[in-house]
């Protein structure tokens, strides 16, 4: 029976019939289909990683310059003692050179707003060159210190100098207005010529006509135009000096009363100046006033303002200013806390992966001891967090906010991925290795050591630092364990000192009003990409360069 | 090779740890409401600055903030902790009950809570009662609570725009919140004239009438027209971007900063500004403290310090930095009476 099958599928088909071939069509055609859905996805992929990349780069690339304002200061060794340079006033001193440029703002006030172009910072930007350069006292130096977040957002075109004044919908109801023919400029000023009904009701017996409500009956008169409309914002339009134009025209008329008169009222100074203009803008209400503008303007006419580098990024400590805020502070605690995670999960990783792959016995504890490792891997980073607070914190009383916690809480989420990834890599390592050292008379650990392990080495090693890329993105467990804390100076940086992680910083930035900080924000993430893109980087050339083949 | 490995990272340990138990005395510890989290960090940042010690300062909330800061006396509990509100009578026991007993409290300033919207939409004012109206889970209708009818403002009063009610707001757990339910709900409900409230205050006893506020005048709808929107201001800021009709709420800081983006809507036709949370004619706006531990003050290095540059003139007077920052500052009178209790440490009175 088998025979004849065999015999009339294999050589009595005919290949070429229509069936056979729509057959062979369609199995290519699901070829394609599988090979356009692999690429659909991966293109998928990219592109929302592309947008990913154009979004943070169009937010990010802002805080990569800083605008700075240069500063001519004449270091007075009056002023400013050689044996303590860094006591001198230097708020006076950098305010005095500020000024140097507006000898004509005078008055407290105006001095204030005036000030509030530079940076805060500014005093200890100066105060440290000095201190840095004690050689430089008695001489003119110039310095840049960078200029305050608004005018800083401002000369970046982030944020706009003048605004719209009017909202749409009540452009919307001057459009209204417009349409019914009611509005004209005289005499260069917008006036809206409107039906008002003198009522003889709002005009009180005593007093008369000029003690009558004329705003009353401006608004009433108005109404009719927009009978449908609900909310009174149309009564903005008209000016309110219209009431005093309404109140002339009835005392030169008084028998208008009790009548209809149709007057043209003045538009208030939005609305003139859309009739007029078609726009109406008014001055973004960030700024004090338009004088702050024409200082600034004043400082980039005479060459003052320049935008180089923002080094500060990468050597400031955090800051509530995001002109002067830095991720110092941030690189230092998570580079300790990633020491102090590959220094507990790498060789704990690597010894119980050993001890599971090449020693254990085959029973129910290492099964049960394994299930454990992999479910251990799939737990989420936040529950090491509490674990954290709770056992390291809480039980044995570590500090909070400290590096040595953050690695140690970081150490147990790497490890069952070190774990995992060093059992595959031994396993990976051929049978006939082991036994030909076997063979030659090396011990079970000398085979495991000298010469499994460091076949196995590049794989570990790609592993650990995926781990630990893995480990530098956690923001749960860091939270929980305090290492979102502000701090802002980097002088005291170690293991049990209280420090911030780069996406912990990031957190708390994306949470700071301030605008700089939107930029802020976007960049630092896009250094933290930098980063996770060198560890990956590293973990493929160490595969490429020590893997061996068999 | 692995031998060489196990010996580096064992070296590495070792040089890594050894700096770590040369215990020093620790810098100024500080938790608590993040409201007050961007002016403890303005005053840290200046005080570091200046010479001291950086202190560690970390947002953990107001109710978070007094846990922690009740826990004890000594290294391990924090010195100060920032609250936008006052502390509460059980939070005074917790702390007499783990020995903080001597507690200085220090008003800063106030904060106001912004309702807003975007500058593409409409501008509109509304009272605290139509606020109520328009996001209260249960509202009185016909002489008892119903849940909340309104679609539009347009149906609460026919003054109001006639457009959807959407409003992004903070979620349970943050105070912003808590201040909102305060200064809006429960003052609509414990002062109406007339109506269901009214009635009830008429007809409970103290006690049982602050119950029934409590349970049925705090809830904010939950079908549909009120959103949380997380604990990040700015995220309810791009979605009032993204949506014209959409009014958000949130901190006055975050309404200054934005202001060419978002318009306030006025709230009894005031408008928030500075001077009108200065002065209490905006109606939704709150005090802001600091708590400080005394019994720390001679032993953690540089807290006197601290504290007096936190309640000097440059930093909490008119003009200073904190001003620039957002706080509403107090008038001279008081600012003069805080500073006065701040320095001497004066005794929080008892409960």
């Amino acid at each position: 029976m088998t025979d004849t099958t065999l015999g009339s599928t294999g050589s009595g088909h005919d290949w070429s019939s229509p069936a056979s071939r729509r057959r062979v069509k369609r199995r290519y055609a699901a070829d394609r289909r599988l090979q356009f859905y692999g690429i659909a996805a991966i293109g998928t992929a990219m592109a929302l990683l592309g947008v990913l990349f154009v979004s943070l780069i169009q937010a990010g690339y802002a805080a990569f310059t800083t605008t700075k304002v240069e500063l001519s200061i004449f270091l007075d060794p009056a002023a400013i003692s050689q044996e303590k340079p860094g006591e001198a006033n230097y708020r006076r001193i950098v305010r005095d050179a500020f000024k140097a440029y507006f000898p004509d703002v005078t008055g407290r006030s105006d001095e204030r707003s005036l000030y509030k172009i530079m940076s805060s910072g500014s005093d200890y930007i100066v105060r440290d060159y000095v201190v840095g350069n004690p050689g430089k006292i008695g001489e003119n130096v110039k310095i840049l210190v960078p200029v305050s977040d608004p005018f800083d957002q401002l000369y970046k075109r982030i944020i706009p100098r003048r605004i719209d004044a009017l909202s749409s919908d009540r452009i919307a109801l001057f459009d209204a207005l417009k349409q019914q023919g009611v509005l004209s400029v005289e005499d260069g000023a917008g006036v809206a010529k409107v039906s008002v009904f003198i009522d003889p009701a709002k005009v009180p017996s005593e007093g008369g006509v000029a003690a009558a409500d004329y705003d009353a009956m401006i608004k009433d008169g108005l109404r009719s135009y927009f009978r449908n409309e609900y909310s009174r914002s149309y009564e903005e339009i008209i000016s309110a000096t219209a009431a005093e134009k309404l109140q002339s025209v009835v005392a030169a008329d008084p028998s208008v009363v009790g009548k209809i008169v149709e007057v043209k009222l003045p538009l208030a100074a939005n609305y003139d100046n859309l009739l007029q203009t078609g726009q109406a803008t008014i001055r973004n209400p960030r700024f004090g006033s338009d004088v702050e503008f024409a200082w600034f303007d004043s400082l980039e006419k005479r060459g003052l303002i320049a935008t180089p580098f923002t080094w500060e990024l990468f050597f400031n400590a955090d800051s509530r200013f995001p002109e002067l805020a830095g991720l110092a502070g941030a690189l230092s605690g998570s580079l300790l806390a990633l020491l102090i995670c590959f220094v507990l999960s790498f060789p704990i990783g690597i010894a119980t992966a050993v001890y599971l792959e090449e020693f254990a016995p085959k029973n129910r504890t290492t099964d049960l001891i394994e299930v454990n490792i992999n479910n251990l891997a799939a737990v989420p980073s936040v529950v090491f967090g509490l674990l954290g607070l709770a056992l390291f914190l809480n039980t044995f009383g570590m500090p909070r906010s400290a590096p040595l916690v953050g690695g140690m809480v970081l150490a147990l989420m790497t490890l069952p991925t070190i774990i995992v990834a060093t059992r595959a890599a031994l396993k990976a390592v051929p049978p006939s290795i082991r036994e030909a050292a076997l063979g030659v008379g090396a011990s079970r650990h000398q085979v495991a050591l000298h010469h499994v392990l460091p076949l196995a080495m590049p794989g570990i090693l790609t592993g650990t630092i995926i781990g630990l890329a893995q480990a530098l993105g956690e923001t749960a467990p860091l939270l929980l364990i305090g290492m979102n804390a502000f701090i802002p100076s980097v002088e005291n940086i170690g293991l049990t000192e209280p420090a911030m992680a780069l996406p912990t910083q990031i957190f708390s930035w994306a949470d700071s009003p301030e605008r700089g900080f939107v930029s802020r924000t976007s960049a630092a993430i896009l250094v933290l990409l930098g980063f996770l893109v060198m560890m990956n980087l590293l973990a493929v050339y160490l595969r490429r360069k020590l893997e061996r083949k068999w | 090779m692995s031998k060489r490995t196990v010996l580096a990272a064992a070296i590495v340990c070792a040089t890594a740890i050894a700096p770590a138990l040369q215990a020093e005395a620790r810098e100024i510890k500080i938790v608590g409401s993040s409201t007050v989290f961007p002016y403890t960090q303005a005053v840290a940042e200046e005080f570091a600055r200046s010479g001291g010690k950086a202190p560690t300062v970390e947002s953990t909330g107001t109710g978070g903030g007094m846990k922690i800061f009740c826990a004890g006396v000594g290294e391990a509990h924090p010195d100060i902790t920032g609250a936008s509100r006052a502390m509460k009578s059980s939070e005074k026991e917790l702390c007499e009950k783990n020995g903080v007993s001597d507690v200085t409290e220090v008003l800063l300033g106030y904060d106001g809570l912004s309702v807003a919207n975007s500058r593409k939409g409409t501008k509109f004012s509304v009272t605290k009662e139509q606020l109520y109206l328009a996001l209260a889970a249960k509202v009185p209708a016909d002489g008892k609570l119903v849940d909340n009818p309104y679609k539009k403002w347009s149906d609460i009063d026919k003054a109001l725009p006639g457009q959807e009610i959407l409003a992004y707001g903070p979620p349970p757990t943050s105070g912003t919140r808590d201040a909102f339910v305060e200064l809006v709900f429960h003052h609509v409900c414990k002062k109406s004239k007339e109506g269901y409230w009214a009635d009830q205050q008429k007809s409970l006893d103290k006690a049982a009438f602050k119950k029934a506020y409590k349970g049925d005048c705090t809830a904010m709808r939950t079908d549909g027209p009120f959103i949380e929107a997380g604990e990040n201001d700015n995220l309810i800021v791009q979605r009032l971007e993204a949506d014209p009709k959409a009014v958000g709420i949130f901190g006055y800081s975050f309404l200054f900063e934005n202001q060419d983006k978002l318009q306030a809507l006025q709230i009894g036709g005031v408008e928030p500004s500075m001077d009108t949370i200065a002065s209490g004619d905006y109606g939704i706006s709150r005090p802001l403290f600091i708590y400080v531990k005394n019994a720390h003050r001679k032993v953690i290095d540089g807290m006197e310090a601290f504290i007096k540059e936190y309640v000097s003139d440059k930093a909490m007077g008119d003009g200073g930095y904190l001003s620039e920052r957002g706080l509403v500052v107090l008038p001279a009178g008081k600012l003069k009476e805080v500073q006065d209790s701040a320095l001497n440490a004066k005794k929080m009175a008892a409960k």
